[in-house]
């Protein structure tokens, strides 16, 4: 393995894991070959005629599914910090002695850290995911045995789809599954209204392994995963703890400070014209996001305006944009709190739209590059516009990247953030960590001012003399230096621990070992 | 041995730092840093502080941060109340001024809003301005514990000097008696533009105070006039609300501070206000024949704010020109109650028209329609107008613009 400079001047490996990996050569750049992935060609000779494919616990299951070493598990993480099936399943293979596993999950929350116990023992050789918390912490330190890698929430469609990513047993949670294993995400004590980040998983993953606490007759309709791409359907006492699958609603912020960008935000999208009838918009479940959903509804009200549709990650106030008749329909991934799962169960025009869909760079479009306005967050951003969502300034990797990568191509991409945060300055001269390219971030929000990205000069002209506070990036970092003072750059270690996926599956970036 | 801790720590507290200093015999200066910023500032805080501790003259100790990534003024504060609590040093580390900060006030400014900061909480200060307060209050008094006093008036003091208040009136609240004097020789060199006197009940305390800055200034070197705003608090003080205002040429507002008032009462403090109408009133009545801005006490509720729009516009009704306030999300709010309505201001331009209509013909009498309007109306309306002009809601040329338009 060595370092090679990509296109965006950063040094990554020329192999991950033993597997060749191609530098990033600049958006929309890689043109990828050859034809899709696909799994062994099963036959129904194979499974009982009743199509009863119950397992009597996950471990025979696994089992029956062929657990071996150095296979690749996948899990979603629509049960989030609730999630009571992934860690289970490398207990299980410690038990067994099964060593050198990979885990596949979408993502991962802090209640997955009992997983590092597994990494430790060699149970599990690496994870290719998010790595939130805990789990980063043991990353950036250097301890784990393979190197992770981090994928969007569409580069892991693609990954999975052009075959980088060979799944060979997908344990997928169900909070509804019958017998055959047709599964949905809704009923159910552990509902969590959709479960569309598992549908690569079962579409590609040799062996696919349904566990549900909620086994209803056939058929359990309307299924999101058909039953005919399933092995086994495990049936435990709980897959997750429901309070913490989704939240009871979700916060918006109480800060003052935080309040004040959304208003900002709120008041850039108005003047720029950005806002308007017929605009489609995506805003996350952060509690600036949420704050700026509340302003726009206001300010929606108040013209007239309908938006036309947004795409969930669905809350509270998304569906009360659609109920009041300010949104005709949400296209929705996830759902983050209790009025989502409900809204999913009793409104049409709310509509189970999995990533696999929306995402995926290497497919027929994207709905993304559809959005007019996309509100983002960043641990930092650079003077030339770069983004980093994984590693703080201290070089530590904390979060995944979610769908941050592929929202970024919508045709407006806004960032609010405080100018630092304690005494970390956000807006920086360099990344610590390059996750999405300057060329596709076009406005920075904070709250000592507004930094549109030169590229963008209908932007500028669009809101100049509107009485917005505009300054350039340079300004921003200066002042952020003159309140904070200069920060130093974190030191690492020449071990790769991480890399950085782009929605293409060529490598953007490396994470390194922290110096102690 | 001697051990002196200034400063806040705990899992809420943000942007500040604890500092634990001992003086030791020997051994030179023992460093402990504690850092959720170490790796972007270690180098910066450990210069800091060893260069603090050589301009004390400290040669030995043992000093211990524990820091949530305090800015460089905060922890020069923290460590000058550290050393000052164990040694008789004279000398005091001052800051550099941001010159950003060397703006200053005026006599008829607006006081709509004047948002508290307590005086200890430096995470509470840096975004303050950003919020667009008429003014900022750095409190030294109700709102710093007794034994944090000391620490809390060098972090003020530092403050004034780095920290950007964004064009907010600069406003100090002192405490009262003696320690309220030392404060004032603490903070009146770094450009204060206004001192809050609590629970002032005499014209006697106002002059006291008024000749203490006069001394200070002429030592410093000061011109600029700074201003008072004493605060009635006692049932006493509402007895001489008219000498209080009238006290001294640098008064130019009084307050009434309810939760005080209605305790020295021995009655609650009610939603609907009816045990201090009197009280309220007299402030009003007393400020307006000295020429002052009568500001009204806070509204605690800072979840309710519709019931606070509710008490500006009563406020408002009774002749107060501002309001205190303890969150940063009641200022819109408040200015909004006391800036004139859409419909106020449609009426007073009606009204100036007419006026000025009727005094270019030469007529006596002033008529708008059929109604007959007299001169205090008309001096009513050109109040609200004027406001309007000052606040940005009418252009200045707003008769042209009408004259225009019919």
């Amino acid at each position: 393995m060595k370092l090679v400079e990509n296109a965006a001047g950063r040094m990554v490996p020329d192999e991950i894991n033993g597997q060749e990996a191609i530098p990033f050569k600049g958006v929309g750049k890689h043109r990828p070959a050859g034809r899709k992935y696909a799994p062994p060609i099963p036959t129904c000779i194979d499974y009982p005629g009743d199509n009863n494919k119950v397992a009597g616990s996950l471990k025979e299951a696994l089992v029956r599914c062929g657990l071996r070493d150095g296979m690749t598990i996948s899990t979603h993480h629509h049960l989030r910090d609730g999630d009571l099936v992934s860690n289970q399943i490398f207990e299980i293979a410690s038990e067994m002695g099964v060593r050198d596993l990979v885990w596949f999950p979408s993502a991962s929350f802090p209640c997955n850290a009992p997983v590092i116990e597994y990494l430790e023992k060699g149970t599990v050789n690496r994870i290719e995911g998010s790595m939130n918390g805990p789990l980063g912490m043991f990353v950036s330190e250097g301890k784990m045995k393979g190197t992770a890698v981090l994928r969007s929430h569409g580069g892991r469609v693609q990954a999975i789809q052009d075959g980088e990513v060979k799944i060979d047993i997908a344990v997928l949670a169900a909070p509804a599954a019958d017998s055959f294993g047709n599964a949905k995400g809704t009923g159910g004590p552990s509902a969590t209204g959709v479960i569309g980040y598992a549908k690569p998983d079962y579409l590609y993953a040799d062996k696919v392994i349904i566990v549900t606490d909620n086994l209803v007759d056939l058929p359990c309709w309307p299924m999101e995963i058909e039953g005919n791409y399933v092995d086994c359907v495990v049936v435990v006492d709980k897959i997750g703890l429901p309070e913490k699958i989704v939240s009871g609603t979700t916060q918006i912020t109480k800060s003052p400070d935080r309040l004040l960008i959304a208003e900002l935000t709120t008041s850039f999208l108005e003047k720029s014209g950005l806002l308007h009838d017929g605009a489609t918009m995506q805003a996350g479940a952060g509690g600036t996001s949420l704050a700026i959903a509340v302003y726009v509804h206001q300010l929606l009200k108040k013209k007239g305006w309908k938006l036309s549709f947004g795409f969930g990650g669905s809350t509270k106030y998304m569906v009360d944009m659609l109920e009041e008749g300010q949104m005709g329909s949400i296209l929705d991934a996830q759902a983050f709190d209790l009025d989502s799962v409900k809204s999913i169960e009793k409104n049409l025009n709310h509509i189970q739209y999995p990533v696999f869909n929306a995402y995926n760079y290497h497919s027929k479009g994207n709905l993304t590059t559809m959005m007019d306005i996309m509100i983002l967050g960043a641990t930092e951003i650079d003077t030339n516009f770069n983004g980093n969502v994984v590693t703080h300034s201290d070089g530590l990797l904390l979060h995944g990247i979610g769908g941050w990568q592929n929202c970024l191509h919508a045709r407006n991409v806004i960032i609010p953030v405080p100018l630092f945060r304690d005494r970390i300055p956000v807006i920086v001269d360099r990344v610590t960590t390059l996750c999405g390219p300057g060329e596709l971030i076009d406005v920075i929000i904070t709250e000592r001012g507004i930094a549109i990205n030169p590229r963008r000069q209908d932007l500028i002209d669009a809101v100049r003399g509107k009485g917005l506070p505009l300054v350039t990036i340079e300004e921003l970092k200066e002042t952020a230096e003159k309140i904070c003072g200069r920060p130093e750059k974190a030191a690492f270690d020449e071990r790769v621990v991480a890399a950085i996926k782009w929605v293409d599956g060529t490598v953007i970036d490396a994470v390194h070992k922290v110096k102690k | 041995m001697k051990q002196a801790i200034t400063g806040n720590v705990g899992p809420r507290v943000r942007s500040d730092i604890e500092v634990t200093l001992e003086l030791t015999d020997s051994g030179g200066i023992e460093l402990n840093i504690r850092s959720k910023v170490k790796t972007m500032y270690g180098k910066a805080i450990e210069e800091q502080c060893r260069s603090l501790l050589q301009y004390f003259g400290i040669e030995n100790a043992r000093l211990s941060l524990n820091d949530s990534g305090a800015l460089p003024f905060v922890i020069a504060a923290r460590i000058e109340a550290a050393v000052k609590a164990l040694t008789n040093t004279t000398r005091s580390f001052i800051p550099e001024m941001n010159e950003e900060n060397l703006y200053g006030s005026s006599r008829d400014r607006f006081r709509f809003s004047r948002l508290y900061l307590p005086g200890n909480n430096p995470g509470m200060f840096l975004n303050a301005g950003l919020h667009s307060p008429d003014g900022v209050i750095l409190d030294l008094e109700d709102s710093v514990a007794p034994d944090r006093k000391d620490e809390a008036r060098i972090l003020v003091r530092n403050a004034l000097r780095a920290v950007n208040f964004y064009g907010a009136e600069r406003m100090v609240r002192i405490n009262q008696g003696e320690r309220g004097l030392e404060d004032l020789e603490m903070v009146i060199p770094h450009n204060v533009h206004l001192i809050l006197v609590p629970k002032c009940e005499d014209a006697e305390t106002v002059r006291i105070i008024d000749r203490k800055i006069r001394d200070i200034k002429d030592k410093e070197g000061q011109s600029e006039r700074i201003f008072l705003m004493p605060i009635i608090e006692s049932a006493r003080g509402v007895e001489n609300a008219g000498e209080i205002a009238a006290a001294s040429e640098s008064v130019v507002a009084m307050a009434i501070g309810l939760e005080d008032y209605t305790a020295d009462l021995g009655v609650q403090r009610t939603k609907e206000g009816g045990e201090s109408i009197y009280a309220r009133n007299r402030i009003v009545v007393a400020s307006k024949a000295a020429g002052i801005q009568p500001i009204d006490s806070v509204f605690s509720d800072v979840g309710d704010m519709e019931g606070l729009l509710q008490n500006v516009l009563s406020a408002k009704a009774m002749g107060f020109e501002g309001m205190g306030c303890i969150h940063p999300r009641q200022i819109a709010v408040i200015r909004k109650g006391f800036s004139p309505s859409e419909e106020e201001m449609e009426k007073a331009k009606k009204i100036v028209i007419a006026y000025r209509d009727a005094r270019e013909k030469g007529l006596g009498v002033v008529a708008l329609g059929t109604k007959m309007i007299d001169a205090p109306v008309v001096a009513r309306a050109e109040k609200t107008i004027s406001l309007a002009v000052r606040l940005g809601l009418l252009p200045e040329n707003w008769i042209e613009e009408e004259k225009a338009k019919s």
